[in-house]
């Protein structure tokens, strides 16, 4: 009876973080034009998506921040643990202070900062501006996977590969990196999903003419959305959610999954 | 490591030095200062102009509750979700993290489509002769768009540190004569406060800042702090107001990381 | 004997259809030491966790003086428990985490300071009451649970491997400890662990278990001495342990070579296993010897030598304060008294005994 009840509280608020999604999709297949009446089953929408040269250039735009935002802010986020693992306890409390500002602090005000910093230094606003300010949000994501997994690493592994006659490059590549490997790479997938994802510091410091899809749709809140939106959201999804069925539930690859714990 | 690997941290501390810490000193300085550069603290005190003080005051209640009603869904999820012990953290993270690849601002519109006077929720409700519920563009709205879009980051660091919890201290409890009650509220109640601030921190400094949530389920006519800020700046480009009405908002976001900082210094109770 | 405590009546668990614990009896007396000993997954920490109300047996009952207490939930039983690696409360001071049990019970505040102080002074730890966990030692805490389970003045005391996460000269000092703290309580101690040593130096009764089964109960001079099987004769300190014939009674065929002992009963040319302790050999001149043979490893190990003897086809393990040198021939003498007759075992999963202790 206990267990039932709990059952049912967990899939309603599945239930409750799901249903939008679930209404979206639906939405991507709706002929009618309007959100609030359904018009049929249809595939237009799908169609006309490719033929949509505004959201694919929305879609390229923030694929191509994310992707090249999560990998920069991984190398420098990991060379970061790296470097502070070497730290006196001190300092190293107070970088991890300031790395934790752009978690806790609100992204509006994140936003603006970097709109009057990206002003007062004559940045011309476009796609470098944003990407600078995604590095900046996304630097956190990987530190906080990463740095878990360095105080994990045993010291002496590492002095054992210098012990050996490996150089000190060696030594890394061939032994802590290797160790570190799965924090690096959930922190890129943080990363990557957390600009992918992002609205509202982009909406700050994205110059006239760009967009990506998050700002592309907020222009379109007012004159109602393209429904090949939502059919460009529910490629998206389906997509990672195949793939996330994929490694973690395909029985050779066990062990990626354990890698990605 | 050796110690003179510390000089590979230079990228990210210049890194942080130009993009965290002038960025939030050019606020303070615009905040401070009027259209021709001389000092002033008009910017900041216009919070207490009867259309902004009104703002920040719906913001604050707003958030609060929001808050609230997440932790208290949020709490009893993350217990159950901790004792069930098969599903993997990776699996439980996953879950929650997942709606993220449905952009942010279409899930929280899809709430439009299923809170319309003829849409989903309703449709359903007057199947089973309930009466209807008329939310959209009303607080009610913003409160629910703000509790779905932030009960994650209540859950998950709540999850992490129950499921981290000494299954043996409970024991301990129910050993030495405490009951359900008891334990709950002297034992595990207690020993969670590093998830449940982290948690709280988590969902009230965007839940106060918002100006899209209110933008997108409150029609126009709601302004919550955060819409006026973003006017100021797209719309006005009275960027020294804008700039003086974030700083006050950061008093509020500053006490937060500082509670934050106090009971949670091992990061346990930590997002990942 | 004093009065019976507690009886497991028939015990059996599972988890995840693996047999954890297989019709198991146990009795426990009043103000007894009973050490439950074994390997890991041998089922002695299940066994507790049941007494302790934190696993429920599949089959079988749980007395307590009399009582059936199988489905009384913890917080309900007369006893108290000191976890593996102490499960104090790290939010509370030590004061607080040792009044835990007794708010709950309500108890007055007269009583519970007292109640404090006498457990600080029992657990040698006077002064401590402000301090909080996190900022004692490993052996500190220990005692801190000790005098957290205490107070409530449990009838009886479980402690599961409670000092296994300290290093070995404070263990040795802890083991004096919990036999002095015990006497002074005057109740009934449980103590699980895997360390043959401290179930020798601390209990008055031994539960030798492994795969589920009990294997030999009795005093620590009679299951060293006279291990009732080969598992418990290899698990209890260094032992050869030599295939035999039983010609007759008070003769044995090993390695055929005829010894006399002192066993009887077990008929005739039976096959058994004998055990001999490595300090019971005794190594002479090869002509004095019933066996000869030759040394073959020589370490010395303070106390004693540690000598290997290849005699027979058998690799002798013997423990002498004579040293004779790798290569010498000598010869093996054991007393008849020292060489321990065992049944062999009748399958593979050995058979389960159920004594009264």
């Amino acid at each position: 009876m206990k267990n039932i009840a709990k059952k049912i509280y967990v899939a309603l608020i599945f239930v409750f973080l799901y249903a939008p999604i679930a209404t979206l999709m639906v939405l991507s297949f709706n002929a009618s034009k309007t959100r609030s009446k359904w018009g049929g089953f249809t595939f237009k929408w799908y169609a006309s998506l490719f033929r949509n040269e505004v959201i694919l250039k929305a879609l390229y735009n923030t694929l191509l921040i994310a992707f090249c935002s999560a990998l920069i802010a991984t190398v420098i986020g990991t060379i970061a643990c790296v470097a502070m693992s070497g730290m006196h306890r001190r300092t190293k409390a107070v970088i991890l202070g300031i790395t934790n500002i752009p978690m806790l602090n609100a992204e509006i005000v994140t936003g603006i900062s970097l709109m009057l910093l990206f002003i007062s230094f004559g940045f011309k606003f476009g796609l470098g501006t944003i990407l600078l300010a995604h590095i900046t949000f996304n630097i956190p994501y990987v530190i906080l996977s990463v740095m878990p997994r360095m105080k994990q690493l045993n010291p002496s592994t590492y002095e054992a590969a210098l012990d050996l006659g490996a150089s000190e490059l060696t030594a890394f590549f061939q032994v802590v990196f290797p160790d570190l490997l799965p924090g690096v790479l959930s922190g890129f997938l943080m990363a990557f999903t957390m600009s992918l994802d992002d609205f509202i510091i982009t909406h700050f410091t994205k110059g006239a003419g760009v967009d990506t899809l998050s700002t592309k749709i907020y222009t379109e809140v007012k004159k109602g959305i393209k429904p090949e939106m939502y059919a460009l959201s529910t490629i998206i999804f389906m997509t990672v959610l195949v793939l996330l069925f994929l490694v973690n539930f395909s029985p050779s690859k066990k062990s990626a999954k354990d890698k990605i714990e | 490591m050796t110690s003179k690997n510390k000089w590979l941290s230079a990228p990210y501390l210049l890194w942080s030095v130009v993009f965290i810490i002038i960025p939030l000193c050019m606020i303070f300085y615009y905040g401070l200062t009027d259209k021709t550069g001389a000092f002033t603290l008009d910017n900041i005190t216009a919070i207490a102009t009867m259309e902004h003080a009104k703002a920040l005051r719906l913001s604050i209640l707003l958030s609060l509750v929001s808050t609230l009603i997440c932790f208290l869904l949020a709490y009893p999820l993350a217990m159950i979700l901790a004792n069930m012990k098969v599903g993997q953290h990776s699996f439980i993270i996953l879950i929650f993290i997942l709606p993220m690849w449905m952009n942010f601002l279409l899930r929280t519109l899809a709430w439009q489509t299923l809170l319309e006077k003829s849409g989903v929720i309703n449709s359903i409700l007057s199947f089973f002769h309930l009466p209807n519920m008329n939310i959209i563009n009303t607080p009610y709205a913003i409160v629910l768009g703000m509790v779905y879009n932030f009960l994650p980051f209540m859950v998950l660091p709540l999850y992490n540190v129950l499921s981290k919890m000494d299954e043996n201290v409970i024991n301990a409890a129910h050993d030495l004569g405490a009951n359900g009650i008891h334990t709950f509220f002297r034992i595990i109640l207690p020993l969670s406060v590093p998830g449940i601030i982290s948690g709280i921190t988590m969902v009230f400094v965007p839940a106060l800042t918002t100006f899209v949530i209110s933008t997108l389920l409150g029609g126009s006519k709601i302004l919550l702090i955060g819409n006026i800020i973003e006017q100021e700046f797209t719309q006005t480009s009275n960027w020294n107001l804008g700039s003086g009405l974030s700083v006050v908002l950061m008093i509020f976001i500053i006490l937060n990381m500082i509670i934050s900082a106090v009971f949670d210094k091992d990061g346990e109770g930590s997002m990942l | 004997m004093s009065k019976e405590l507690i009886h497991l009546s028939n015990i059996s668990k599972s988890f995840d259809g693996q047999m954890v614990l297989d019709e198991l009896n146990l009795k426990i007396h009043e103000n007894e030491f009973v050490t439950l000993l074994g390997p890991s997954g041998c089922g002695k920490t299940t066994t507790l966790r049941i007494l302790g109300g934190f696993t429920t047996p599949d089959t079988g009952n749980v007395f307590f003086d009399g009582q059936d207490i199988t489905n009384m939930p913890p917080n309900k039983r007369a006893l108290n428990t000191v976890f593996q690696k102490y499960a104090l409360f790290t939010h509370m001071t030590i004061a607080e985490n040792i009044a835990f049990g007794l708010k709950i019970k309500k108890k007055s505040k007269q009583y519970i300071n007292d109640k404090i102080k006498y457990a600080l002074k029992l657990v040698n730890l006077d002064g401590y009451e402000n301090r909080m966990p996190d900022s004692l030692s490993g052996g500190q805490q220990q005692r801190i649970a000790i005098a957290r389970a205490i107070v409530n003045e449990p009838k009886v005391l479980l402690l599961d491997e409670p000092l296994g996460a300290l290093d070995l000269k404070l263990r040795q000092e802890m083991q004096y400890e919990l036999i002095r703290m015990k006497n002074e309580l005057g109740i009934t101690f449980v103590y699980v662990t895997h360390d043959q040593e401290e179930a020798l130096t601390m209990s008055d009764t031994i539960v030798v278990m492994n795969q589920g089964y009990i294997q030999q109960i009795g005093t620590p001079e009679s299951i060293y001495n006279e291990p009732e099987n080969a598992f418990v004769a290899d698990f209890i300190g260094d032992s050869n342990i030599i295939p035999a014939i039983m010609i007759e009674d008070k003769l044995v065929n090993i390695l055929d070579t005829r010894f006399a002992c002192v066993d009887t009963g077990f008929g005739h040319n039976k096959p058994v296993d004998v055990v001999i302790r490595p300090e019971d050999v005794e190594l002479t001149d090869p002509s004095e010897g019933i066996l000869q043979g030759v040394v073959t490893h020589l370490i010395f190990k303070g106390v004693h030598y540690e000598m290997e003897v290849m005699a027979n086809g058998f690799e002798w393990l013997v423990h002498s304060t004579t040293m004779f040198p790798v290569g010498q021939k000598v010869g093996i003498k054991v007393d008849p008294f020292n060489i321990q007759i065992m049944n062999k075992p009748e399958s593979e999963d050995e058979e389960a005994v159920a004594i009264d202790i």
